[in-house]
């Protein structure tokens, strides 16, 4: 019965004439084998892509993408609706892995030539579908709606904000009118569920469908060029010796991409859903803003690089970015294939990767950022005030005061603990006079780098304290730091109590 | 016939996307106008002391009623006292750092704000102290205004919308 009506439906339709040869076609042979698992990240991506639309579209039905609700509605989601965290936390997990596997097919392409001739086209629509994915990415972390979303809009407003001329143009569009707020959530809204998406899918289907029409790249064998000239014919020979898709080469997806449902939805149950942290109230004093991770390298770049050029980096670096990726197979579409006869490549994978890590990290440490709360929830380690061998004098002691009042623990540590920014101080006494510090304290960094300068914002008498207190910061038994050339100002500097 | 088609066509075309882009471009009209918003009366100020004065949402002219929390502003005012004309003088400065925008904050004890994002420090008149902000704070345009029926003057700034580089609260900057 129903595979008659199957039948009616199939000879109208003509599914099975349409698709079963798509499914059938050819692939080299080798795909049957093991070197099959490196073609199994493009339909993992696939997946999580198919998981983010049901997720995304049961969201949907509850979310509301209105400025004054939407934070109350993703706290019922979390807390009241049946299911919600875990389809909000699936949604997260699933697309911060749809980033990962679409990152690590491009870089198993890129490694394996597979953008050489004939599927140059196939690589520049996958540098698109990479950007819509870190679209998804940024636009997803904005409707979270919560201060890290604000601000990261904010943040995003004042980097487009920098374009010479048409900045404040593109600034309003961009938030939707004059602040961030209903407009601005509408507009990522919108861009969210339907502009990106569409594009993405438009991308994908061009994406598949050059897949087929140009067949899959057979795995890369060390002196077997690639020559558009010749390519073509060869190709073709492989397939003639090629295996169906739906076999063996098709269970390997199936296999990896089950695999990483299986990792992301156990992830999902154990890590729980992402925020929101707070609601959206740019008053709230505290905020301590974040991207996500896909953009953490770029938090720690903008907060690393020189102020001079920061404006360059802001706006040249992402397009230089892109016109890179999208050249690559312009650069070279012909030649060797195998990673092991292209040095470079290899190496240029490397050295992105570290360098994405590293800044990444960094931007997850974040050590330029000033612990706002240490100056009064950090105390002075005891051992510092209360030396064995020397007591501090009441006067440092009430530097120690001092230094906390005035902050300076935001950005310096003592003994490891405390802001980051600054150096420790911990042995500062060893390093700087009396006289360097006090200089140091009043005139902050000249030029206006790192430390600003308290001279106005203390009295004389805190600023003999502080100073008392950062010369007695010292290990035992050694003297307070000394100018080579003056020795008759040892005593002065408090080194002979 | 064929001019005809493309004719058509264009006029359709063009009837479909001249109202579609000036409701894109609406954003950039809602900037023009730059309404006053009351801060509270001067002697609520206290002179030298910096506070974070927040506008709420149902008194932030630039707010849509479904804007929410979202909606409130907060700016940070300082009263200088008065100049030699007896005239009261104010900083009034937005919270967004001239970086990258993220939340200034106060710190009283060392007359600093400072930015949690990448560390950005400003002295009380709102100069650049440190860090990698290339500027001072935005400064917002203030008066002190009696109204008809109001015991004592009160001080109004224009609401602040969202200061970049290139766009801030005042001609001058």
């Amino acid at each position: 019965m129903i595979k008659r009506m199957y039948h009616w439906f199939d000879s109208r339709l003509g599914i099975s004439d349409t698709f079963m040869p798509m499914l059938r076609h050819p692939v080299p042979s080798e795909l049957a084998g093991p070197l099959g698992w490196w073609y199994v990240f493009g339909s993992a991506s696939l997946t999580l892509f198919l998981i983010q639309i049901l997720t995304g579209i049961g969201l949907a039905l509850t979310y509301v993408p209105s400025a004054g609700q939407a934070y109350e509605s993703l706290l019922y989601l979390n807390y009241q609706q049946p299911w919600g965290w875990f389809l909000r936390s699936l949604h997260y997990w699933s697309g911060s892995a749809m980033v990962v596997m679409a990152l690590v097919h491009m870089t198993q392409v890129f490694l394996h030539a597979a953008y050489k001739y004939p599927r140059e086209l196939t690589w520049v629509i996958g540098v698109g579908l990479l950007l819509c994915t870190l679209g998804m990415a940024f636009t997803g972390q904005v409707l979270r709606w919560d201060p890290d979303a604000y601000w990261g809009v904010g943040v995003g407003a004042a980097m487009a904000g920098r374009v010479p001329g048409a900045g404040p143009t593109i600034v309003d569009l961009l938030l939707g009118g004059p602040i961030i707020g209903a407009d601005t959530l509408s507009r990522f809204f919108a861009l969210h569920v339907f502009v990106i998406p569409a594009i993405l899918m438009a991308l994908l289907a061009v994406h598949l469908w050059l897949v087929l029409k140009k067949g899959i790249s057979v795995p890369p064998k060390p002196g077997e060029l690639v020559d558009p000239a010749t390519y073509d014919a060869a190709y073709e020979e492989e397939l003639r010796r090629g295996e169906p898709f739906l076999g063996e080469a098709m269970l390997k997806d199936v296999v990896f991409s089950a695999l990483v449902v299986i990792v992301v939805v156990a992830l999902a149950a154990l890590a729980g859903p992402k925020g929101p942290s707070a609601p959206p109230d740019p008053t709230l004093s505290g905020a301590n803003p974040r991207p996500d991770w896909p953009f953490l390298w770029l938090f720690g770049l903008l907060s690393l690089s020189p102020p001079a050029a920061e404006t360059a980096i802001i706006l040249i670096m992402p397009v230089a970015l892109i016109v890179g990726l999208l050249a690559v197979p312009f650069i070279s579409n012909r030649g060797e294939r195998a990673p092991s006869r292209r040095p470079m490549a290899v190496l240029l994978v490397v050295v992105i990767y570290a360098v994405l890590g590293v800044f990444t990290y960094l931007g997850q440490q974040s050590p330029w950022s000033p612990r706002m709360l240490a100056w009064s929830a950090d105390a002075v380690p005891v051992n510092l005030v209360k030396k064995m061998d020397q007591p501090l004098s009441p006067l440092e002691l009430q530097g120690a005061v001092v230094f906390q009042n005035k902050q300076c623990r935001n950005c310096h540590a003592l003994e490891g603990i405390g802001g980051t920014r600054g150096p420790d101080l911990t042995t500062v006494g060893t390093r700087l006079t009396r006289d360097q510090l006090i200089d140091q304290v009043s005139n902050g960094t000249p030029g206006g780098g790192n430390m600003p300068a308290y001279g106005k914002q203390m009295s004389p008498a805190e600023m003999t304290a502080v100073v008392d207190f950062l010369v007695s910061l010292r290990p035992a038994g050694t003297k307070a730091a000394r100018t080579p050339s003056d020795p008759s100002r040892e005593k002065s500097q408090g080194s002979g109590k | 016939m064929k001019l005809l088609t493309a004719l058509l066509g264009t006029v359709a075309t063009a009837m479909v996307a001249i109202p579609g882009v000036g409701y894109l471009a609406a954003a950039v009209a809602r900037r023009k106008d730059q309404p006053w918003v009351s801060l509270g009366p001067v002697s609520t100020f206290p002179k030298g002391e910096t506070r974070l004065k927040v506008i709420t949402p149902s008194e932030n002219p630039l707010a849509q009623p479904w804007d929410g929390v979202t909606a409130q502003t907060g700016v940070y005012v300082r009263y200088l006292g008065r100049d030699e004309n007896f005239q009261d003088q104010f900083n009034v400065f937005a919270i967004n750092c001239t970086h990258l925008g993220c939340p200034v904050e106060w710190f009283p004890q060392s007359g600093l704000f400072m930015c949690p994002c990448h560390g950005g420090v400003y002295y009380e008149n709102g100069d650049r102290a440190s860090g990698p902000p290339p500027r001072g704070l935005y400064h917002c345009v203030w008066q002190v205004k009696q109204s008809q029926g109001e015991a004592e003057p009160q001080l109004f700034i224009q609401a602040p919308f969202l200061p970049t580089l290139q766009h801030t609260l005042t001609d001058k900057g």
